[in-house]
């Protein structure tokens, strides 16, 4: 018999399931103030759940005989995409009500991606992995054609939709084939299995380039990254900066846990895979992003970019190359949100304006924002010593330690071109003629873009916790290595 | 046993790949209607099905079949989403011909 405190560590879960049903009541039956009323407390339940997840920081735990793990490279990652969710939620608000969808249950589907996404980065075998993909994926789904009334929004929701399904599709024919070949769904026996058959069987290959395929269709790493521009373009922009945010981590941290508990044996196999992957993504997101005129595709392109420089971390194999990742993901991160609180600000006349010429000559009409804005392009393209700078600095530091030096060049070549786009958005802020003046940015938006802005800055000032948990992160997914 | 065909592992792995990659094709190469693209996707995952069932009865192990239950779930909840986006779609567009969904360039 099992006791009820063996599945206390699972609180954080349990507190967003249950959040997330109450809330779908509650907000079907308080017609007229439902959605204010919901949109505050799915806020409280991920910041109670991201409290009980700090609370239990340090401590081990494996649930459901192996496929619920419970470790702080989980718990980080949790954090990260409660916060990340918890954010744009709020920063959400003026946009959903100004466009006409502020409705409860916006706020209810973001909780069940996020409860999705926690699922994904505790998966211990490939039951859960594709449960918690799919839980995450069928909410984002419908957030994305959450605009029911715009074309744009239910078409950007429609290719999602069917390019989701086709990656879905690939990543499961991945574990049937996994399955088939090492007779196991978890991942610690697949590992085991795949050391004692010595060479690893041709089945087993082609199962995880499969698995890999799913995978990189989820972060949008090249060549699976088609989707990521016009689902950028066509979600309400609140979505967008969800997505550009939350689903990203997760799937990230979803690879990295199932490539080095299920397949460090493969490793010959799958690095040079990462390393193809991580390349294109760095160039296409460099070259992709220069014609752009729209700034929700561009940051589309920025975040492809974005995710190979992290996979450069992944690819190189060692315990430093995944604190380099994860610390990757939460400068990203931040980064990222700061954005999209100024593109979310980005109204005139009542209504968006998304063009990257809106900005033109925002220095006059509000420097602060435009110094805001100007910092995180700084940071995005990785100048010192703002945090963008460390980020790129630590995967590159991996990258030479495992001795892929090609891949190190063309990541910082790349990263180069990438300024480019970045330094225009600061050319046509500052330099250019002034347009009309953006609405007054809503209280909430200033907080998330100012806050972003100074950690970007002062990151080089105390860089200490985020390399700290970053490090006991990493160690807890490879102790020996 | 008599001479001749015996359906072993290989058949339903070889079936499996031909239904996986009739759907892959389905969904690339249709070009009339966005109906056939939601049978493309249910065809691949009714695939994989027959390799998990096949892997499972052939080492002797449940595991696979408890997955193959989870998917068939999951693609109940997947087809019933696909097709509300689809009439939203059809609502403000008029239209599920694939060539229509084309707003954004991509």
């Amino acid at each position: 018999m099992s006791q009820v405190s063996e599945y206390l560590p699972l609180l954080p879960e349990i507190i967003v399931v249950i959040g997330a049903l109450v809330l779908l009541l509650v907000g079907v039956f308080n017609e007229e103030r439902g959605a204010k009323m919901v949109w505050g407390l799915t806020m409280l339940v991920i910041a109670a759940a991201v409290g009980f997840l700090i609370k239990d920081w340090g401590t081990n735990t494996i649930l459901f005989n192996g496929s619920f793990i419970i470790d702080d490279y989980a718990r980080l990652l949790k954090i990260m995409v409660l916060l990340g969710g918890l954010v744009t939620l709020y920063m959400s608000i003026t946009y959903l009500s100004e466009t006409g969808i502020f409705k409860s249950e916006y706020s209810v589907l973001i909780l069940f991606s996020l409860l999705g996404m926690m699922m994904m980065i505790s998966a211990g075998d490939l039951i859960a992995l594709y449960l918690g993909l799919e839980v995450q994926s069928l909410a984002l789904y419908v957030v994305a054609s959450f605009r029911r009334d715009s074309v744009r929004s239910s078409e950007s929701g429609l290719k999602y939709f069917v390019l989701g399904s086709l990656s879905s599709g690939m990543l499961l024919y991945g574990c049937s084939m996994i399955y088939g070949f090492t007779g196991t769904i978890y991942f610690n026996e697949i590992a085991t299995a795949s050391l004692v058959a010595g060479a690893p069987s041709l089945g087993l290959i082609i199962g995880l380039v499969f698995l890999l395929a799913g995978l990189a269709f989820k972060i949008s790493a090249v060549p699976f990254h088609m989707w990521t521009p016009d689902v950028y373009e066509g979600a309400p922009t609140a979505v967008t900066a969800f997505f550009a945010a939350c689903p990203k981590i997760a799937a990230m941290g979803l690879l990295i846990r199932v490539i080095y508990s299920a397949f460090p044996e493969l490793i010959d196999q799958w690095q040079q895979i990462i390393v193809f992957i991580a390349i294109a993504s760095m160039i296409l997101g460099a070259f992709g992003a220069i014609g752009q005129t729209n700034i929700k595709r561009l940051m589309a392109y920025s975040s492809i970019s974005h995710m190979g420089f992290a996979l450069v971390g992944l690819a190189a194999g060692n315990r430093e190359g995944i604190e380099g990742a994860l610390i990757y993901l939460m400068i990203y991160l931040v980064m990222t949100v700061g954005t999209f609180a100024l593109i979310l600000s980005m109204r005139r006349n009542e209504e968006m304006v998304e063009n990257i010429d809106d900005l033109k000559g925002l220095s006059q009409t509000n420097l602060t924002a435009a110094f805001m804005l100007g910092v995180l392009m700084f940071s995005l393209a990785g100048i010192p010593p703002l945090a963008g700078f460390f980020a790129k600095f630590y995967v590159f530091m991996a990258a030479v330690k495992a001795n892929l030096f090609p891949l190190a060049v063309i990541g910082i070549l790349s990263s180069v071109v990438g300024a480019f786009y970045y330094l225009r958005i600061i050319k046509i802020m500052f330099f250019d003629e002034a347009k009309e003046e953006f609405t007054q940015m809503p209280s909430q938006l200033k907080l998330v873009l100012g806050a972003s802005g100074l950690f970007v800055l002062f990151y080089v000032v105390y860089p200490n916790p985020i390399i700290e948990v970053a490090r006991v992160a990493a160690r807890a997914l490879l102790p020996t290595i | 046993m008599q001479e001749g065909l015996t359906i072993g592992l290989s058949h339903y792995l070889s079936v499996a790949a031909i239904l996986f990659t009739l759907g892959v094709l389905g969904i690339f190469l249709n070009r009339k209607n966005v109906i056939i693209i939601l049978m493309s996707i249910e065809l691949m995952l009714l695939a994989v099905n027959i390799n998990l069932v096949a892997f499972s009865s052939f080492l002797n192990n449940l595991q696979g079949q408890v997955f193959a239950l989870m998917v068939l779930t999951v693609a109940a909840g997947e087809a019933a989403i696909g097709l509300a986006i689809v009439v939203t779609y059809f609502r403000n567009r008029g239209s599920i011909a694939v060539e229509d969904i084309n707003m954004m360039k991509g």
